[in-house]
């Protein structure tokens, strides 16, 4: 494809240039809008008509914290673990569930698919950046399963007796924007992880790794509190624990005052950031595809 | 014996699959030794926070973490691979070359693939459970290495014949393969913990709609020298029940079958 384009190579690679690789931003906001509200549409009919894959992903992802939740609840038992009681773990685990549906993507399998195959040719040909139609595509997803989730989590913490006395309508409110943060947060980290399958053949020792991070220092295995102190203040300084266990914390009441604002703020510092990573990692992965056949 | 040696040539393409992918079997070493470190650290800090998880140490916990790597090792080898390619099979058609070959049809559905890299999970759960064990301080007479290793033989044989119940089912659903993905999710997660420590109610779930305790816990208790004799007897009671309903299952659901073309 790139043979075929006249022109020194040099020059598209800057900003602001009319590339035929597609670029972040050839395209006014209006014209996004429209992109996004049609391919959200069609997402959204593909993932209904195949709403039982997607039921069985809503049950796949419940068994893993209904495993934490009874593993913490042993721990804690009649007491408390990490200022933990055993129904205030239910309810941490249950938010926790709902907070990685709502972030989680799973470009990180796809991306080595897409490269082998050569499957990422066609998405490459198009004006319009593939992140868009990763975003549809994935919104579309997260919203036809929380039909599952929701339900699920309700179920559960009746069922387990989740103690949720600290949340309040006001901190409801503060999770909002914590949860909409992360979730771009974890999308943009997580595509920067699926382009190392433009340099990488084999991701997923990469993923694991990244997922055993993930688990620890996100929260998602335990509550940050009960994690030893050095973890802790590792973890503080990685983007993981603000892309789940801050929203979580938020919601459960464990956050407020200053920690609210400094947890805001380290969401935004870490998507500055990683939105300047992509961009980087996006103009040299796509320098460097060469598709099968091409 | 003409079975075995089927069986035999199939394990022997599988290895020979391991020189050929040598790069695949590094990958799943790494992938092993993250997973095996993940759950170590997972130990330690549930262990910074309590003594022992309703009875179980931390050593004996490392042991069942070990079975675990086992079991999951031998079914990824042959069984899971097998079973996917089975119901691939009978969707496709293609089921119809494996029924015309002189051999049982059940063995031969059931080690039609060997993913070596599988192999891996075999060698760390071996090592695992010996350090596990030695950590312990157990004395491990020839008793209860008996009583483990029959334990664990029944159940292996418990988990195939429930994957292979489960893959039948593929003879009258056409599209099951998510079935696989859901006793995956269930076994990767809830098999790393013992039975013991879950609610009444998800207990006789655990050990019989899905035979994860059997597999696991029950191999586990008989190193760290929690197991009972009836415990044991059930186990490979239920392994023998398993082995019967599945193979009478396979056999109605043969004679159902009309091929993919008929």
């Amino acid at each position: 494809m790139r043979a075929a384009e006249p022109g020194p190579l040099r020059q598209r690679d800057e900003p602001g240039d009319a590339a035929p690789r597609p670029s972040f931003g050839a395209f006014s906001p209006a014209a996004l809008a429209l992109y996004y509200r049609r391919q959200f549409g069609s997402a959204l009919a593909n993932n209904l008509a195949y709403r039982g894959a997607v039921a069985i992903w809503v049950v796949t992802s419940v068994i893993q914290p209904l495993v934490f939740i009874v593993v913490w609840r042993t721990v804690a038992g009649s007491g408390s673990t990490g200022g933990y009681t055993a129904a205030q773990f239910v309810a941490y685990f249950l938010v926790m569930m709902v907070v990685d549906h709502l972030t989680f993507i799973w470009h990180m399998w796809e991306f080595e698919y897409r490269i082998r195959t050569g499957a990422f040719s066609p998405l490459l040909l198009r004006p319009v950046h593939p992140i868009h139609n990763d975003v549809c595509e994935n919104l579309s997803y997260k919203l036809v399963g929380l039909v599952g989730i929701l339900p699920a989590a309700v179920l559960l913490a009746v069922v387990f007796g989740a103690d949720l006395s600290a949340t309040t309508p006001a901190t409801v409110l503060a999770f909002l924007p914590a949860v909409l943060l992360a979730m771009v947060l974890r999308f943009v980290v997580e595509w920067c992880v699926a382009l190392s399958a433009f340099w990488l053949t084999k991701v997923s020792a990469m993923n694991a790794v990244f997922f055993s991070l993930f688990t620890f220092l996100g929260g998602q295995f335990a509550p940050l509190s009960v994690l030893p102190g050095w973890m802790q203040t590792v973890a503080a300084w990685t983007p993981f624990p603000w892309t789940l266990a801050f929203p979580v914390e938020v919601l459960l009441g464990r956050r407020t005052g200053t920690e609210l604002l400094v947890g805001y703020g380290a969401q935004v510092v870490w998507v500055v950031v990683a939105l300047v990573v992509l961009r980087l990692l996006w103009s040299r992965a796509t320098r460097r595809y060469s598709a099968v056949g091409a | 014996m003409h079975s075995l040696r089927v069986l035999r040539a199939f394990l022997t393409v599988g290895v020979l699959n391991i020189v050929q992918y040598r790069s695949d079997f590094v990958i799943a070493l790494v992938n092993a030794a993250i997973s095996l470190v993940t759950q170590v650290l997972g130990l330690s800090v549930i262990f910074t926070n309590t003594a022992d998880l309703r009875g179980w140490t931390a050593d004996d916990l490392l042991v069942l973490i070990g079975v675990h790597f086992f079991i999951s090792g031998l079914v990824g080898l042959v069984i899971r691979p097998s079973m996917e390619a089975l119901m691939e099979g009978i969707r496709l058609g293609t089921f119809d070359f494996l029924l015309t070959k002189p051999a049982d049809s059940q063995l031969l559905a059931s080690s039609q693939v060997v993913a070596p890299q599988a192999a891996t999970d075999l060698v760390v759960g071996v090592g695992v459970v010996a350090y596990g064990v030695s950590r312990t301080g157990l004395s491990l007479d020839a008793g209860s290495l008996a009583l483990f290793l029959v334990t664990l033989a029944a159940g292996f044989a418990t988990v195939y014949c429930f994957l292979l119940l489960l893959s039948t089912l593929a003879f009258w659903f056409v599209k099951l393969d998510n079935i696989l993905v859901i006793f995956q999710a269930l076994f990767g997660n809830a098999g790393r913990w013992p039975v013991t420590i879950f609610p009444g109610w998800m207990r006789p779930v655990l050990t019989f709609v899905v035979p994860i305790a059997f597999a696991v816990t029950v191999p586990a208790q008989a190193l760290t020298g929690q197991l009972t004799g009836g415990a044991a007897l059930l186990s490979v009671a239920v392994a023998v029940g398993f082995v019967v309903a599945s193979r009478a299952f396979w056999l109605v659901a043969l004679r159902r079958y009309t091929g993919a073309s008929a």
